[in-house]
């Protein structure tokens, strides 16, 4: 078996707060609890779950652009968070993020041309024109007119800036490119091309893919593999098609069964859901669903489940299958 | 995707917004007037400003002397354009000061946060608490009343508020996710500081940079009122002014020409300034 490109053990990020006048209280908020994957090269692996359940925090705290509490990331073997100065800077040359929100992600003052040459002179890649080649190469790789070179964000849609969003990322040619909801503030015709253009370059550049996302239907369509988040850990984790077609875990169902169905003959009635998403700063004891599941049995509220491999594919944290 | 748009820079829009209004392009033409006169002195001034003549001293306009002569004799209207380039190198000077270090300070503050901003802003709200032309007073008269001291002075006055205007956008701007970007680039975070925040908070530091011209000339001239501006023979508005105190009944112009001008200077300054403000401003910008 190849070495992965990325193995992710244990990573946890707590975020204290504190609150109060004159005595402040401190609540420690859980964001990602214990969360381990692995991601091998040129493989696409989805994070998904709800809103507020940690995956964006997740994604950010292995690239370090928060400092994880604990666990262990390494880059194709490499420590990342033991990483310093120069270490991490050629670390963050191999790894990229392309974020959710393209109208935030660009430098309203910096032409098109100047924020994709300034990775590569940063790096030492490449200056002056041969610089100026690469990055009129990168534009007509995502689909952008070289003209595009000298304008600024505000000439752009958003469906545009996300592709300058994605050059931007493919400047300092990495092998992984941590995606965090990168379609979800797109209109849908633009997430399809989108899309597109990222399985393209998945495909054409071998690019590993941490993909975030909170819409099943994209995931399925990009990704190999696909971990389900909830409450700051990971539920499930297996192949796509197991995972989404017959999950196993009660929440990775009820997140199914929530999205939507487009053949009207195939739906059904929606399945009740059981409350809310309990708040990270007091996650509930034992399993952190058992509040909403309808599987609950006693031993639920009193011990967390592991993660087991199941026979079907993947691995499962769920007293049902202990 | 065809027609190419060039950006113009906020500034420069908000400039051209800004002359749209009336007042601002009054307030613009005193300035640039001003300001022409100061450059060509050597060439419109008619007589020598620092040239004594006891016998024609005291002497009301006339052609020859158009606003007149003081009690040595000399030509008020050659004073006043020598005058004008003291008031503006000090007070442009200042500015320039104080927009840079206030500028770095806002922005290291804002955008490390924590316990250094809270204590580098309390440093500033001391600094802010002083009334300009007391701090003023206080270091010419610890330095010594010279040109380079004046400049120190009047830019110590002026950091808190262009520190403080530096932070807020900074602090908002960084939690942008282009900053992060840059982070997951490898930038180092001088380099998103200076190239990355900096220009795009350039403009709020220059207009506000423009209303505190205004403040600054008006300091310089309390500053040089009290005798605590560039030494005489040298010609200076605030001491111009209080020359003629001396003389306030029998030749009130002595008094009331510098008076005009340090007005009219700062007046055209404010107009601009004030301008600038309107035009950058978001909530009136669609108006």
């Amino acid at each position: 078996m190849t070495e992965p490109l990325l193995s992710v053990r244990g990573l946890s990020k707590h975020f204290t707060v504190r609150k109060g006048f004159p005595k402040p209280k401190t609540t420690v908020i859980r964001a990602v609890e214990d969360v381990s994957l692995t991601i091998n090269p040129g493989e696409a692996f989805g994070l998904v779950g709800e809103s507020g359940c940690g995956k964006s925090t997740a994604a950010r705290a292995l690239l370090r652009l928060v400092e994880p509490d604990g666990g262990d990331v390494r880059f194709a073997g490499q420590d990342v968070r033991a990483a310093r100065g120069k270490d991490l800077i050629a670390l963050r040359r191999r790894m990229q993020i392309v974020f959710q929100d393209p109208y935030s992600s660009l430098d309203p003052r910096q032409s098109i041309g100047s924020a994709l040459t300034e990775p590569m002179r940063v790096h030492g890649l490449a200056r002056g024109e041969e610089a100026k080649k690469r990055a009129l190469a990168l534009l007509e790789e995502v689909g952008l007119p070289p003209n595009a070179y000298d304008r600024y964000p505000h000439e752009f849609s958003g469906g545009q800036r996300q592709r300058i969003g994605i050059a931007r990322a493919l400047t300092l040619e990495p092998e992984l490119i941590v995606a965090d909801e990168p379609v979800s503030a797109l209109d849908v015709s633009v997430q399809a091309q989108v899309l597109l253009l990222l399985r393209e370059l998945r495909q054409r550049r071998g690019l590993a893919f941490l993909f975030v996302s909170h819409d099943l239907s994209v995931v399925r369509w990009f990704c190999d593999r696909v971990a389900v988040m909830y409450l700051g850990r990971i539920v499930e984790e297996g192949p796509v098609a197991r995972v989404l077609a017959q999950p196993l875990h009660p929440y990775a169902r009820m997140l199914r069964d929530a999205s939507p169905e487009p053949d009207p003959a195939l739906r059904g009635a929606l399945p009740r859901i059981l409350g809310e998403i309990p708040s990270a700063a007091a996650p509930p004891p034992g399993c952190p669903f058992h509040p909403r599941c309808v599987h609950a049995m006693p031993e639920c509220s009193v011990t967390l489940p592991k993660l087991r491999a199941m026979p079907e594919g993947g691995s499962v944290a769920c007293h049902l299958y202990g | 995707m065809s027609a190419t748009v060039s950006q113009p820079s906020p500034l420069r829009r908000a400039a051209q917004r800004a002359l749209a209004n009336p007042t601002t392009t009054l307030g613009a033409v005193i300035v640039l007037l001003i300001v022409l006169g100061a450059v060509f002195a050597p060439f419109i001034t008619p007589h020598d400003p620092t040239e004594q003549d006891i016998i024609s001293r005291l002497q009301a306009p006339s052609a020859d002397y158009w606003l007149g002569t003081d009690q040595f004799g000399r030509d008020i209207f050659s004073r006043l354009l020598y005058g004008a380039r003291i008031s503006l190198v000090v007070s442009l000077g200042a500015i320039a000061v104080s927009i840079v270090i206030g500028g770095i300070i806002g922005m290291v503050s804002g955008y490390v946060g924590g316990k250094f901003d809270l204590i580098v802003m309390q440093a500033m709200d001391v600094l802010l608490s002083f009334p300009s032309l007391i701090l003023g007073l206080i270091v010419v008269a610890l330095l010594g009343p010279e040109l380079v001291n004046l400049v120190i002075a009047i830019a110590l006055t002026a950091i808190a508020p262009f520190a403080r205007i530096a932070r807020a956008p900074t602090m908002a701007l960084k939690e942008r996710a282009f900053v992060e970007a840059g982070h997951a680039l490898g930038y180092s975070h001088t380099r998103i500081i200076f190239l990355h925040i900096l220009p795009n908070i350039l403009s709020e530091l220059m207009v506000m940079g423009s209303l505190w011209m205004a403040t600054a000339v008006r300091v310089e001239a309390s500053l040089s009122f009290i005798g605590l501006g560039v030494k005489p023979p040298t010609p200076t508005w605030g001491g111009m002014t209080r020359d003629g105190f001396e003389n306030i009944l029998d030749a009130p112009w002595l008094a009331i020409f510098p008076g005009v001008a340090i007005l009219l200077l700062v007046l055209g300054l404010n107009m601009v300034g004030d301008g600038l403000r309107d035009a950058t401003d978001p909530k009136l910008r669609n108006e």
